[in-house]
């Protein structure tokens, strides 16, 4: 036991879920390590978005998901986040007409310590000061990125055990992605985050993540390192464009 | 000059009560996006059991108190029996569960109290205020007991977090669901301060109007045209419509010939035609400003 991945916080198996009657993905199994990153890798329409919106109980779905020792298939949403399982979902998900401290203030509607909210708060600004600059703003005002950021951090103040991010570059300039993802790598390091973030930006994603899957039409066809996924021929000329 | 700065007074004190409606209307229509019909049945209710229970010899302020949390737990109720399963139901299904209940509602009044017109006390007393002739304590009261009304839900939802779960849950049920927040008790929760918001208006109107199963029916026009003039989906914008509609209502019936008493209730069904051919997002309803 070395290091911070000392073992399995998330262990999906056979994850199966459908749109009303149309099935989007026929039985995928992953894993997420304690303090790790996994990727979820696709092409548009493979099942990444929906694998996040499973096991965060918004769609049918069938299967296991184990985190610890809980099994989240089956339950509501809010008692998935109960459980610690932040989402920061595709198009951010902004209280748009609140402002973006009460955004960060609903991040925290499961906790009671209202002391350590507010200091959590603070956190959260000081690892995107842009946001404490606009923090009396109406979130609905603010950029693309300056949103994502907020998410990012509403998702933090749930303290939460796993992160599920999806496409958080979606939309946004490459300076801004960048400066996102090296905060993505602080939260991993400074606050051992566990994160499931899923890309269409693979080479970012993989610079990030411990393992990486690759998906299908809903269908897991590779997994392993991300070192050594990035490194395959294949997944080179498809996802990564060289 | 007196007459129009007491029809000014006296439109302000009825405002309030529109504005109550008004608001208990948006609250709901901001949680499901239906208007409620059934709103100003639910509110008749409410006047009679403080009545029943005045007539038990409860003083008044406690049967007050009382009805408000009787029909707090009613509109929870109502909410988990009858909407919630129709969460997911077309608009249809919606209108004909609100006309079943306003149904309801006034025949059950009708059957236990029967229809005839009773009278309902006021705590304020009847006679002019400082007798200057200008408003009567009861029209006072009403004003002050709304502006009190409006000022406790400003502050609830603005300053406590079950305030600010509430706004989010209905502005983004998606995003507010994945931070935790129980949507479908918000929901619930909305419905009981919805019925408790009427309960209080129908008690400070009942001695105004006299207290009988068809006494909402105009109020809750006027509540309508108050929500539609302030845009539906905004609380404040609802409340200032609905005083609004009280002043107007009360000018136009004094100084615009044609109209006299009984023509009233044609300016709010008027006001309401002309807000939505001409401006439907209403007063205060535009859309916000979103970047994406």
């Amino acid at each position: 036991m070395t290091g911070p991945m000392t073992g399995t916080l998330l262990e999906v198996s056979g994850l199966e879920a459908w749109y009303g009657r149309i099935q989007a993905l026929f039985g995928l199994d992953f894993t997420v390590a304690d303090g790790g990153v996994t990727t979820l890798l696709g092409a548009n329409g493979a099942g990444k978005t929906t694998t996040l919106r499973a096991l965060c109980g918004m769609i049918r779905s069938a299967g296991t998901a184990r985190l610890g020792g809980t099994d989240l298939t089956g339950r509501a949403t809010e008692d998935i986040v109960r459980l610690g399982v932040a989402h920061v979902p595709q198009g951010r998900g902004t209280f748009t007409a609140m402002t973006v401290e009460e955004n960060l203030q609903l991040g925290a509607m499961t906790r009671r310590d209202m002391r350590a909210i507010a200091e959590d708060i603070e956190r959260a600004y000081a690892y995107f000061p842009r946001l404490a600059e606009r923090r009396r703003q109406q979130a609905g005002t603010l950029s693309g990125g300056e949103q994502q950021m907020l998410a990012i951090s509403r998702a933090m103040m749930l303290k939460p055990r796993l992160m599920l991010l999806d496409e958080p570059s979606f939309g946004l300039a490459p300076l801004i992605v960048e400066e996102l993802f090296s905060i993505l790598s602080r939260l991993k390091a400074e606050e051992n985050l566990s994160m499931l973030i899923v890309e269409q930006n693979a080479a970012l994603a993989l610079e990030i993540a411990d393992e990486a899957y690759l998906i299908e039409t809903g269908r897991m066809v590779m997994s392993g390192p991300a070192r050594d996924i990035g490194q395959d021929e294949n997944v080179r000329r498809a996802y990564l464009g060289y | 000059m007196e007459l129009f700065a007491h029809q000014i007074l006296s439109g302000l004190a009825t405002g309030g009560i529109y504005a109550c409606m008004a608001l208990a209307i948006v609250m709901i229509y901001q949680a499901i996006h239906h208007l409620n019909f059934a709103q100003g049945e639910m509110a008749m209710f409410s006047t009679f059991i403080a009545w029943q229970l005045i007539e038990w010899g409860f003083p008044y302020w406690i049967a007050f108190f009382l009805t408000i949390a009787i029909s707090f737990v009613g509109g929870v109720v109502i909410e988990r029996t009858v909407f919630k399963p129709l969460h997911r139901a077309p608009v249809l299904a919606h209108i004909v569960a609100f006309i079943a209940l306003f149904a309801i509602f006034n025949s059950l009044a009708g059957f236990i109290w029967d229809f005839t017109i009773k009278s309902f006390p006021t705590p304020f007393g009847q006679q002019s205020l400082f007798g200057s002739g200008l408003i009567s304590a009861h029209d006072t009261g009403m004003i002050v007991v709304t502006l009190v009304l409006l000022g406790l839900l400003f502050l609830f939802f603005r300053h406590t977090r079950i305030g600010l779960a509430m706004r989010a849950a209905a502005s983004n049920p998606d995003s507010a669901r994945l931070v935790g927040v129980r949507v479908g008790w918000m929901i619930a929760l909305g419905w009981g301060m919805a019925a408790a918001i009427g309960a209080v208006a129908g008690m400070l109107i009942a001695p105004v109007v006299f207290l009988e199963p068809n006494m909402m029916l105009a109020i809750l026009i006027y509540g309508f045209a108050g929500a539609v003039v302030g845009g539906l989906i905004s609380p404040g914008g609802a409340v200032i419509g609905g005083f609004a509609v009280g002043v107007v209502e009360n000018l136009a019936g004094t100084y615009v010939p044609v109209v006299g008493q009984e023509m009233k209730l044609t300016i709010a069904l008027a006001l309401i035609v002309a807000v939505l051919m001409f401006k439907p997002t209403g007063l205060f309803g535009a859309r916000l400003v979103t970047r994406v």
